[in-house]
C-alpha cells in the first residue's frame, strides 16, 4: 500500500487531472463500440456473421440436372444417347425449381419459336470449328425447327446433300474464296456413312502435295490463271496446308 | 535527476509482470470461433475457383441468361454478373470487342468480317481475387472476402459509394438500380453452401465453364488445371484472380 500511496506522490497533479478526459474519452470509445459494431461481427471473420445468411438465404432457382430424371426419365434416356446429353434441361427449358416444388401449378416453357435454336446453331465466325452451324435466311426459311429435329435426340431428319448443311462455316469460306468451284470431295473422299454416323465415319484428308500439283504444279493440265509453283521445291520441308489454308488461299 | 535505486532481482519481478501484462488484452477477447456456417458448411474447407475453356465457347449467352434469372440482376442492358464478350481481331490488327446486352440475345453476324483474322469468345465474371483491390477500398467493411475465397457484398452495410466499381480492374461490379447498393457475381454462394454448382455452369451447353474445389484432390477444376495451360486476366496487377482462361489470346486484356 505505502508503496502505491509513495507512487501516487510522486504523479504531478497535471498528469492526474489528464488522467480524467482520458479515461472519459476511453469509456466513451468503449459505450459507443458496444453500440455500433454488430453483435455477431468476427464470429466468421473481419464481417458481419449475418451477412452470410444474408447472402445464402437467397432463392435457388436452377436446380441441378440429376433432379429433372425423377420424373422425365424416359425424355431423360433419349437425350443421355443423343449430341444434346451435355446440354441442361434448364439450359432451354429455363429455371426449373418452383417446378420441381408444384409440378402442375408451374409448367415449364419450351421454346419452340424459329429464334431460339440459333442462339447457339446460327453461324458465326467466331465460333469455335466443327461446331454445328446454319444459316437461318436459307436454312429451310421459316420452317420452325422442332418440325423437322427433335431437340431432345438432334439428329437431321434425313441424311444432308450437301456438306454446308453441317460444315456451313468452312462452306462460307469457301463461297468467297478461289476455290468456290472445287467441290468438297474433290480432296476429301467421304464415304456415304459420314453423312448418316458423322463421328464414326470420317471423310479422308490430303496427305501429299500431289493433290494440290494437280492444278498448281509448272505443268498441270489447267487453266493458265491459276497460280504455278514448283511442286517439288516450293516451301522446301512443308506440305501446302502447313502454309495455305486451302479453303481460303490468300490473294497477292 | 535522481539516480533510479533499484535491486537487479526487483527489476527482473517487475519486467516479467509487465511482459505477461501484454498478453492480458488477448485473454479478455473471446477466443472462441465457430467457422461452421448453420447448415454444416465449413468455409475452411474449400476454395473455389472456375475454369473456362475459350475454345469451346459458342457464344450462346446462356449463363449471362441464366445468371439474370438466378440471382434477379435488373434486365437492362448495363448490369451483369456475368457477360461474354467477342472479340475480332482484324488484319491489320485492329481488334474491336463487342458485348451485345452481355451476350443474353446471342450475336449478330459482323459486317466486316471478311477482314478478320481470328476471333473468340470470352465469358467474364468476378475474378475472386485472392487479393481483391475492391475490399481494400471499401470504406465501410461491407464487401469481404470469406474463408473458402469468394468475395461478398454485405448490402446493409454497403452505402452505395462505388468506389470498389471503381477500384475493380476486370469491370465486374455495378450499382443496382433499385437498391443503391453494389452488387457483384458470387459464384452463386446460396448454391455454393447447400452443395450446388453456380448457375452459369450448370446451364452451360458446351462445358465451357468448369467449377470446383482447388483443395480437393479430385474436383473438375482440379483436372482442368492439371491438363490445360492455363492463365487469368490482369496478371501483372498481383490481384490472383480464381478464374482460370485455358486458351486465352494475347488480346485479351
Amino acid at each position: 500500500m505505502n508503496r502505491i500511496k509513495a507512487i501516487g506522490e510522486k504523479v504531478p497533479d497535471q498528469v492526474k487531472r489528464l488522467l480524467i478526459p482520458v479515461v472519459l474519452v476511453i469509456a466513451a470509445f468503449v459505450v459507443m463500440r458496444h453500440f455500433l459494431v454488430p453483435s455477431d461481427f468476427g464470429k466468421y471473420g473481419h464481417y458481419r456473421a449475418s451477412a452470410i445468411d444474408d447472402v445464402i438465404s437467397q432463392e435457388i432457382k436452377y436446380i441441378e440436372h440429376t433432379v429433372c430424371e425423377d420424373c422425365h426419365d424416359d425424355i431423360v434416356d433419349m437425350k443421355k444417347m443423343s449430341y444434346h446429353r451435355d446440354v441442361t434441361c434448364e439450359a432451354c427449358h429455363g429455371p426449373a425449381a418452383a417446378h420441381t416444388e408444384d409440378p402442375d401449378g408451374n409448367k415449364l416453357q419450351a421454346p419452340r419459336e424459329r429464334g431460339y435454336c440459333p442462339l447457339c446453331h446460327e453461324y458465326l465466325p467466331s465460333r469455335p470449328t466443327g461446331f454445328p452451324q446454319i444459316i437461318s435466311e436459307s436454312h429451310n426459311p421459316r420452317k420452325a425447327c422442332i418440325s423437322c429435329h427433335d431437340a431432345h435426340d438432334p439428329k437431321t431428319p434425313e441424311a444432308p446433300k450437301e456438306c454446308e448443311a453441317c460444315h456451313a462455316e468452312i462452306a462460307r469460306t469457301k463461297a468467297l474464296s478461289h476455290h468456290v468451284y472445287i467441290s468438297c470431295t474433290r480432296c476429301h473422299e467421304t464415304p456415304e456413312e459420314h453423312k448418316i454416323r458423322p463421328r464414326d465415319y470420317h471423310p479422308e484428308k490430303p496427305i501429299t502435295r500431289g493433290l494440290c500439283g494437280e492444278c498448281h504444279a509448272e505443268d498441270a493440265p489447267a487453266p493458265k490463271e491459276i497460280p504455278r509453283v514448283d511442286i517439288a521445291t516450293h516451301g522446301e520441308m512443308y506440305v501446302c496446308w502447313q502454309c495455305h489454308y486451302p479453303h481460303l488461299p490468300e490473294v497477292d | 535527476m535522481d539516480k533510479i535505486n533499484i535491486e537487479r532481482r526487483e527489476f527482473l519481478e517487475k519486467l516479467i509482470f509487465s511482459l505477461l501484462s501484454l498478453s492480458c488484452p488477448g485473454l479478455l477477447i473471446s477466443k472462441e470461433k465457430t467457422p461452421v456456417y448453420e447448415g454444416g458448411y465449413d468455409p475452411k474447407a474449400h476454395s473455389w475457383g472456375m475454369g473456362i475453356m475459350i475454345d469451346r465457347c459458342i457464344g450462346c449467352g446462356r449463363c449471362a441468361n441464366a445468371c439474370k434469372k438466378e440471382n434477379d440482376v435488373p434486365q437492362l442492358p448495363f448490369f451483369f454478373k456475368t457477360w461474354v464478350e467477342r472479340y475480332i481481331v482484324f488484319e491489320g490488327g485492329e481488334v474491336i470487342v463487342d458485348s451485345p446486352n452481355g451476350g443474353v440475345d446471342g450475336f449478330k453476324r459482323n459486317i466486316q468480317e471478311k477482314k478478320m483474322l481470328r476471333s473468340f469468345f470470352v465469358p467474364k465474371l468476378c475474378n475472386q481475387c485472392a487479393h481483391p483491390p475492391c475490399v481494400q477500398v471499401c470504406p465501410t467493411g461491407a464487401t469481404f472476402k470469406t474463408d473458402d475465397g469468394v468475395i461478398l457484398v454485405d448490402s446493409k452495410y454497403c452505402i452505395g459509394c462505388e468506389y470498389c466499381i471503381q477500384a475493380c480492374p476486370y469491370g465486374a461490379r455495378f450499382l443496382h438500380p433499385k437498391t443503391r447498393t453494389v452488387e457483384k457475381c458470387n459464384f452463386c454462394y446460396h448454391r455454393l453452401v447447400k452443395g450446388m454448382i453456380p448457375a452459369c455452369v450448370e446451364v452451360c451447353p458446351t462445358q465451357t465453364r468448369v467449377f470446383g474445389d482447388r483443395k480437393g484432390r479430385a474436383s473438375p477444376l482440379v483436372r482442368f488445371m492439371r491438363m490445360h495451360k492455363i492463365r487469368v486476366l490482369k496478371p501483372y496487377l498481383n490481384t490472383e484472380p480464381t478464374v482460370f482462361y485455358a486458351g486465352l489470346d494475347m488480346e485479351v486484356k
